[in-house]
């Protein structure tokens, strides 16, 4: 036994990436030699320095240590000693490839194993014995399967995607594999860095195209088949069902051999394969820890996972377009041949002819190594199909449609008589899922060859056909389609003419024991919309607590509005627009609103209307405290601030829908009478968009008095009219007051109010000036304005004031103010007046309420 | 005459705004009429569209929806949905959601309804169902007009997979129907945040591109692969989750995830508005 000798050492400290709590790997690089042979070898732990058991990571064909580095480092974190090496002919290993060779790189392992078992920090068995594992994809794991069946060292394995039986996988049916294996050759360099033995059986099969028997002892001898008996440690297979390479039958083997020496195998079957597609590499790096924390650990609570697991595709993530993996599973792994149904290939049922094209070509085509095939046959599982058949080139047997939904897993078979013009004929057997419109997928993309020697006198053969987990539905056909050519493969060169008839049913394995795990919903699904609805509720509750209102008073049931002590600032307001604002309206008045503009009249009549919020103080109407949409403004028509129309509609629907909006009966709106008062006549008809500002003003002025409310608030409701409806205006709101209903009038114009109103009440800057019946606010007496046709002088206007039946007489620009008293009248005064020589050229009355509000107002202006 | 009144004859808080008004308030509106044309007159755009164009798809071997488009009305019908899920229909959503108050605050009327008085929580709750109610009707009318004009020039037939295999045309309208109704809760976010922004501006413009805009940077920060899983809590993300009911065996997660994230944020904008609006000064 050769001992493995450490040339050069070097260890480094490698950074930490993750958080905190993720311990650093140390990492230590070393070239061994063993047999002459110079190993890179990488050799990881992390923590402590306690015992812990080793894994050994081997990488794949053509790669190197560097391939699986990331998975060393993660595996030394969660506590193992963890040791890759480039194998021989890879990387900076020197030595020849010798695809395994039991005394090459098998042997290579042994050694290394030795070395593990004299490092301080590796858990032993016994002296000389490590605690390991390996694991590997491909070639790797290959040379995990070898080390455990020629090293029983080895405690549990975990190979991914690869071969049970080299000469199987390669010589598939006795058929040569020439796209794969040539790829394979290539990848490994070419001849010159293989061993000289498979290098010279790859140039002779490759070159013939029909393999021989030393080929496949060759091949037989360097695979894990040949120790099938002695590899009896715990086993988890991962295989790739898009794998033309390594099929799912190369497990199937390898599940059966393993389990019949009673050691525990899991199986999964991966989505990707060798032809590309999805490896689910983190899913599958996790499992392997689990099986690795359960059987060299010995932590028996560490969940290995179902005894078979297969990814099946969900459909494509509509997301990121990319195909949704789910995992169905099962208690038992249920082989290739499960619960077989027979499907009679009933249409078409004779036989059939079709040609071997000279050279074999055009060629059928399939699974495309290394051409993204992995990805198309992905597809496959999608209902789409790439695979190509050339017409006369093959023969079709297909089914009746599908009953119901069939989830084929496993190999189909069937028995096929074939004849042949040559004496060997190679057929490539493959099922295609048809869908009704007939399109027709080939299953993950995959075929079986089959070489049928002395086929000139006619040969029954049962094909097994490609492993496949595939969903047929409702409806579909399957069809059984058997080809003379395929690209990936070398088929006889020399023109034939195949015949071939059905020797019995299509027999499909089902495996109903493998269920689809239900679709993984993150948990936030539930608890994210009950969040939300949650914050919704408590947004809603707080805003509610906030606008309950005082009770309502009955004293005031019969008073239309009191105002107490109202203030309102606005948000962004730089004082208040109403402040301290106290006043009160009965029954029957016409109260005038008066005050220049900006002195908080519009503001205040917001509020009433409940529009916006004082910021302190009350409004009550008829008793009820004034909040947002408090029922009793139902009492409460109102026109401010100009009309709010809905442009679109006519005058007569805008009226008609408002009404109906508050919901009360249409007999109680008094539409006509209102329409009445807006005078708008066959303008009704038309849209609001086309009305004048006059029009509309009318408009809502009759909205406010639809329904004829107990209070009608009307903010500057002469804007915009004309004189005689001005005058109209005045009437109808007297009137409307005559009745017993009150009315509130807003207005900047003294003119206005004074001639329709019986109180006012006189804002400026946002405080009451003065409140009162207007005859109050104006003072008893007439007062009269003399024009004069000169300045009178100041002795004249004391005469005046002398006379008989005048309060009081004041000089004026124009001419003599005179305020009468109570038994004088004009017309003594004239009189009097021409009899002091005064040049008398007109006698009207004063504007007295003008002073007043102009006095009241004092400086405003 | 001293005993307390407080409403008007007949006036019930509870019969104010009765949808019935606000349907016919909303549905004589120019651009409710125009957006329903829109959607109406789309299907005879892409049907002319096809039939100039020749039959679509065929310059890649990427197969998609768009290559099935002429395959049966069920798929013209599916078709038109794809293309319009993205962002036209987005727009209805937003219109119909987002001018609703807003217009009001504009048009002055929203004071005289709230004085008539229209309880504010019944105001923005007629106008919210009229408001879906409306994008509902919007998102149903295209694969409805899609469907019969389609039938009528290619078929009435299967709904052809673009990813293989065919769907009985029963089956297919049933799976249009969950398309539809996806693709509304899917939207509900987008109502929500424009009938939010609505109760907050007087500018219908401004709530409706609000919401629209908002919709787009969704979509942009949906692009942005570095956010990772923080991705799954974007509207955005999910807005084509429906296609996976038009695959062979339909798929519901994305479509779950889709709906909760959509209802969650909806129900926070709606409880924002009602909240918003119960206080707020009206002053337009």
């Amino acid at each position: 036994m050769a001992a493995v000798v450490v040339l050069a050492g070097a260890g480094t400290w490698t950074a930490v990436a993750a958080g905190d709590d993720t311990p650093a790997v140390h990492s230590a690089d070393r070239v061994m030699t063993v047999d002459g042979v110079r190993l890179d070898t990488s050799y990881f732990t992390a923590g402590g320095t306690g015992r812990r058991p080793a894994v050994l990571l081997a990488h794949g064909f053509g790669g190197s240590k560097d391939d699986v580095r990331p998975q060393a480092e993660k595996l030394a974190r969660e506590g193992y000693a963890v040791l890759t090496w480039s194998a021989r002919g890879f990387g900076r290993s020197t030595g020849k490839i010798g695809l395994n060779d039991p005394k090459g790189e098998v042997a290579d392992v042994s050694r290394l194993i030795d070395w593990l078992a004299k490092q301080p920090e590796v858990r032993l068995d016994k002296p000389g014995d490590p605690r390991v594992g390996m694991a590997g994809a491909s070639y790797g794991g290959a040379v995990s399967l070898l080390a455990a069946g020629y090293d029983d060292r080895v405690d549990a394995i975990a190979p991914e995607i690869t071969y049970w039986n080299l000469a199987d996988a390669l010589f598939p049916g006795g058929v040569f594999k020439k796209l794969w294996a040539g790829v394979f050759f290539s990848t490994g360099g070419g001849a010159a860095r293989f061993a000289p033995e498979p290098a010279a059986m790859y140039e002779r099969v490759a070159e013939s195209g029909a393999p021989d028997a030393a080929a496949r002892a060759l091949l037989e001898a360097r695979s894990p088949s040949a120790v099938a008996d002695r590899i009896k440690v715990p086993t988890l297979l991962v295989q790739g069902q898009t794998d033309s390479l390594f099929t799912l039958a190369q497990s199937d083997a390898a599940a059966k051999a393993i389990r019949e020496n009673g050691a525990p195998v899991d199986v999964d079957w991966i989505a990707g394969g060798h032809d590309g597609g999805d490896l689910e590499g983190d899913r599958v790096q996790t499992r392997v820890r689990t099986w690795f924390d359960r059987y060299l650990k010995g932590d028996k609570a560490a969940d290995t996972g179902p005894a078979f697991r297969v990814t099946r595709t969900g459909g494509v993530d509509s997301t990121d377009g990319a195909a949704r993996l789910r995992g169905a599973s099962a208690d038992a792994y249920p082989g290739l041949n499960h619960g077989d149904r027979s499907f009679p290939l009933t249409a078409r049922r004779e036989e059939q002819s079709f040609a071997n094209p000279p050279g074999a070509s055009p060629p059928a085509v399939s699974a495309l190594p290394g051409l993204g095939g992995g990805g198309l046959a992905q597809l496959s599982s999608l209902g789409v199909g790439v695979s190509l058949d050339f017409p006369g080139q093959f023969a079709a047997f297909d089914s009746a449609p599908v009953a119901g939904d069939l989830r084929v897993t496993g190999s189909p078979t069937v028995t096929v008589h074939v004849k042949s013009t040559s004496d060997t004929a190679v057929l490539f057997a493959k099922v295609y899922d048809v869908a009704g419109g007939g399109s027709q997928v080939l299953p993950s993309q995959l075929v079986t060859p089959v070489r049928v020697e002395g086929a000139k006198a006619g040969k029954d053969v049962t094909i097994t056909l490609p492993a496949i987990d595939h969903k047929v539905e409702e409806g579909h056909r399957l069809r059984l389609v058997l080809a003379s050519t395929d690209l990936g493969y070398a088929s006889p060169t020399a023109p034939a003419t195949y015949t071939v008839s059905l020797k019995s049913d299509l027999s499909v394995p089902t495996a109903p024991a493998v269920t689809t795990a239900a679709a993984p919903l993150p948990s936030w699904v539930w608890w994210l919309p009950l969040a939300g609805a949650a914050v919704a509720l408590a947004l809603l509750l707080s805003a509610r607590r906030r606008t309950a209102g005082p009770a309502p008073d009955p004293a005031l049931a019969d008073v239309p509005l009191l105002i107490t002590d109202l203030s309102k600032k606005y948000a962004n307001g730089d004082r208040y627009s109403v402040r301290d604002l106290s006043f009160r309206v009965d029954k029957g008045q016409v109260l005038g609103l008066l005050g220049p503009n900006g002195a908080g009249k519009t503001t205040t009549l917001r509020m009433l209307m409940g529009l916006i919020t004082p910021d302190g103080g009350e409004i009550r109407v008829f008793g009820h405290a004034i909040r947002p949409g408090a029922p009793v403004l139902s009492r409460v028509g109102s026109f401010v601030e100009g009309a709010g129309f809905l442009p679109h509609l006519t005058g007569r629907e805008n009226l008609e829908l408002y009404w109906r909006a508050t919901g009360r009966p249409a007999e109680d709106a008094r539409l006509e009478e209102a329409l009445e008062i807006a005078g708008l006549g066959d303008a009704l008809a038309r849209a609001v968009r086309t009305y004048s500002q006059g029009m509309r003003q009318r408009l809502a002025i009759a909205q406010a008095m639809l329904g004829l409310p107990d209070l009608l608030i009307l903010d500057e409701p002469t804007n915009g009219l004309d004189p005689p409806q001005i005058r109209e205006m005045r009437e109808v709101m007297i009137r409307y007051a005559a009745a017993g209903r009150t009315v509130i009038v807003s207005s900047h114009l003294l003119s206005e109010v004074e001639q329709s109103c019986t109180h006012l009440v006189v804002m400026d800057r946002g405080k009451l000036v003065q409140a009162g019946p207007v005859a109050e606010i104006v003072g008893s007496g007439d007062t009269l304005l003399v024009g004069t046709a000169a300045p009178v002088e100041e002795p004249v206007a004391e005469k005046v004031a002398a006379l008989p039946g005048v309060a009081s007489a004041v000089l004026a620009d124009e001419g003599l103010l005179v305020r009468l008293g109570p038994d004088g009248t004009a017309q003594h005064l004239v009189a009097e007046l021409v009899r002091l020589d005064v040049p008398v050229t007109s006698v009207g009355p004063h504007r007295r309420l003008e002073d007043a509000f102009l006095t009241l107002i004092g400086g405003s202006a | 005459m001293s005993t307390l009144t407080e409403v008007a004859s007949g006036y019930q808080a509870s019969r104010t705004l009765p949808l019935r008004v606000e349907l016919v308030r909303q549905l004589k509106r120019r651009r409710t009429l125009i957006m329903g044309g829109i959607l109406a007159v789309l299907p005879f755009v892409l049907l002319i569209a096809f039939a100039i164009g020749g039959e679509p798809g065929g310059r890649n071997s990427q197969v998609t929806l768009m290559d099935t488009a002429t395959a049966s009305g069920a798929n013209f019908a599916a078709v038109n949905l794809f293309v319009s899920a993205g962002f036209l229909l987005v727009i209805p959503v937003a219109l119909f959601c987002g001018d609703t108050v807003a217009s009001e605050a504009g048009w002055s009327s929203l004071r005289y309804l709230l004085a008539a008085p229209v309880p504010r929580a019944r105001l923005l709750w007629s106008k919210l169902v009229v408001g879906l109610g409306l994008s509902l009707a919007a998102m149903v009318l295209l694969p409805v007009v899609a469907l019969v004009v389609g039938s009528a020039a290619y078929g009435w037939g299967p709904l052809e997979l673009p990813t293989g295999g065919a769907l009985d045309p029963g089956t297919a309208a049933q799976r249009l129907v969950v398309v539809v109704g996806y693709v509304f809760v899917s939207q509900l976010v987008t109502a929500g945040l424009a009938f939010w922004l609505s109760t907050r501006t007087d500018a219908p413009l401004g709530a409706v591109g609000g919401a629209v805009g908002l919709t787009i940077v969704g979509n942009v920060l949906d692009a942005v692969t570095a956010l990772g899983d923080w991705r799954d809590f974007l509207p955005a993300h999910w807005q084509f989750a429906w296609a996976d009911a038009v695959q062979p065996t339909p798929e519901w997660s994305g479509m779950i995830q889709g709906a909760a994230v959509s209802v969650t944020y909806a129900l926070v904008l709606f409880a924002l508005a009602f909240r918003g609006f119960a206080r707020k000064d009206v002053v337009s």
